[in-house]
């Protein structure tokens, strides 16, 4: 069997020294290369904080984060993210906005200058892949909540990622919105195939998009069960409506109610 | 059809007026500030060297219009070289405290407790150091203006969204990476605002100064008027300190709405829209 892509073997992340709070006890997870995974679980569980480890951001208190074969020991430059909150820059266009990765990361820094015009049609084309075409030269505030967050995604893909963390991207936009933004979401996976990590809240939302759930127990948090997603792709939004599926989302749910309550006990005792 | 025709060009009428209004409004409210002070001081037939009228103080001005004006182009050039003293001095500091925690936890006491010193206790060490005239009243205008830079610039740069941060970080970015391409963009329109208090508050530093020890300037002006108890003068020494600091600040918000118009995020728009 191959190596996982990446590999979180026993890690525990506690912050602010030996007194401090334990976010994470004990995690491991495997996830493959292409692979796109969910990660959902009660508010508070330290999935945040997972999504740090994996990009290196922060070093783990306890345990190891192989990525691609390599112990992570610092910023993860294969690595895209995007978060809840788009975090455009107001007095950038969207088009500058989708490159500002590129100013940042290797080797495409050295190569942005003179290579503008290459880089400009490979950022215009992802734009044109979650729909934004025509918007290049629009200001953040310009756009909508649901466009923004196309933008924030193109800029998580610009550098084109082997890796791609995505921190409830979805979670502050409008049900409608939300959904529109899965099929982007799933278009651009099956385009591009980087292995994605998504953190949710919604159970809808994992089941639609992924090939694996992962269930977190709350803080501190680790992976308590998993459950495979058997459908095809591209999947329909109808989909979501149907028995099976929603079987599946009871179960994950029940699963979640279950590690809360063994936690309300825990907490009791 | 018509009506609404008809309504629509009503609207922008009304918007027009509204507009011309805006714009004539600090003029009237002036205005009448100094009808009102002229009616009062005849009315009540106070002394000029009470509280001379505006019509005196005009007549004063133009009296002595030469020693005001190279006075005030005197208190001008130090004013101005002092803030452009403060701005790059703020600018540099801001940066340096918006960026590091340990900077800002070691520096700010000591910042916040050299604002609270009064500057016009600080005149006759400077003027100990330097002599009398040109450059104590530079450098309280320096001292007195540069803490709202700071301020300004190291808040802009110390609020930079955590997420945005983790996302050039892991992408390799250096902190300088962070603090050029997201930092001072950010913080610019926080360091507008404050140039538009520094370059005020840079006119009472050097009048301080002028007024302590100086041989020219408005202060210095002043002064002199005072003791001979020319009130008008006086008054026409605060009046054209007045102008000048509603001129510098005129100056400081064309350069602002010129650089960072993203940051009020064509609100003006809707306000004139809906001026009707």
């Amino acid at each position: 069997m191959t190596q996982p892509f990446v590999q979180i073997d026993g890690v525990s992340m506690r912050y602010g020294g030996v007194e401090g709070t334990l976010a994470l006890r004990g995690t491991s997870l495997d996830v493959a290369e292409g692979e796109f995974v969910a990660v959902v679980g009660p508010s508070g569980c330290g999935k945040s904080t997972l999504m740090r480890l994996v990009t290196g951001l922060w070093p783990p208190t306890e345990g190891t984060v192989i990525v691609d074969g390599t112990e992570v020991a610092g910023p993860l430059s294969i690595a895209g993210m995007a978060f809840q909150n788009p975090t455009l820059l107001p007095w950038r266009n969207i088009l500058d906005n989708v490159m500002l990765p590129l100013e940042v990361v290797q080797p495409h820094r050295r190569q942005l200058r003179a290579q503008r015009g290459t880089y400009e049609r490979h950022a215009r084309s992802l734009l044109k892949l979650v729909g934004l075409e025509g918007f290049e030269t629009k200001f953040p505030w310009q756009l909508s909540g649901g466009m923004q967050q196309r933008a924030s995604l193109c800029r998580a893909l610009v550098h084109d990622p082997r890796l791609l963390m995505l921190d409830e991207p979805f979670g502050a936009l409008d049900v409608f919105t939300r959904e529109d933004l899965w099929d982007v979401l799933q278009e651009v996976w099956i385009a591009k195939k980087p292995t994605v990590i998504l953190v949710t809240h919604d159970l809808k939302e994992a089941v639609y998009l992924s090939d694996r759930v992962l269930i977190m127990s709350s803080r501190p948090g680790r992976i308590i069960a998993e459950r495979a997603v058997p459908y095809p792709r591209p999947r329909r939004l109808d989909l979501t409506y149907q028995a099976e599926f929603q079987a599946i989302v009871h179960e994950l749910r029940d699963r979640i109610s279950e590690a809360r309550q063994a936690e309300a006990t825990q907490d009791a005792r | 059809m018509r009506a609404s025709a008809r309504s629509s060009e009503a609207l922008v009428a009304a918007a027009r007026r509204r507009r011309r209004l805006e714009a004539a409004l600090p003029w009237l409210v002036i205005a009448a500030m100094f009808l009102a002070w002229e009616a009062m001081v005849r009315a009540l037939d106070i002394q000029p060297f009470i509280l001379p009228a505006p019509s005196l103080i005009a007549e004063s001005m133009a009296k002595w219009w030469h020693p005001l004006l190279t006075n005030a182009w005197a208190t001008l050039v130090t004013t101005v070289i002092g803030f452009l003293l403060a701005v790059a001095f703020g600018l540099l500091l801001g940066v340096v405290i918006g960026s590091s925690v340990l900077v800002y936890r070691g520096l700010y006491p000591l910042l916040i407790a050299f604002n609270s010193v009064p500057k016009v206790a600080v005149v006759p060490i400077l003027v100990i150091w330097f002599g009398a005239g040109f450059w104590p009243a530079v450098l309280t205008a320096f001292l007195i203006s540069f803490f709202p830079i700071v301020v300004n610039v190291a808040t802009g740069i110390a609020t930079v969204e955590p997420e945005l941060r983790d996302v050039l970080r892991a992408l390799g970015a250096k902190p300088r990476d962070i603090i050029m391409k997201v930092g001072l963009p950010r913080a610019m329109p926080y360091f507008f605002a404050s140039l538009k208090v520094a370059i005020t508050v840079a006119f009472v530093g050097s009048i301080i100064s002028e007024t302590v020890a100086a041989n020219e300037g408005i202060g210095h002006l002043m002064l002199v008027a005072s003791s001979r108890f020319d009130v008008p003068l006086v008054f026409a020494g605060l009046i054209v300190t007045g102008v000048m600091g509603v001129l510098m600040y005129w100056v400081a918000v064309t350069i602002e709405e010129r650089t960072t118009g993203w940051a009020t995020r064509g609100q003006n728009d809707p306000r004139l829209a809906t001026g009707g």
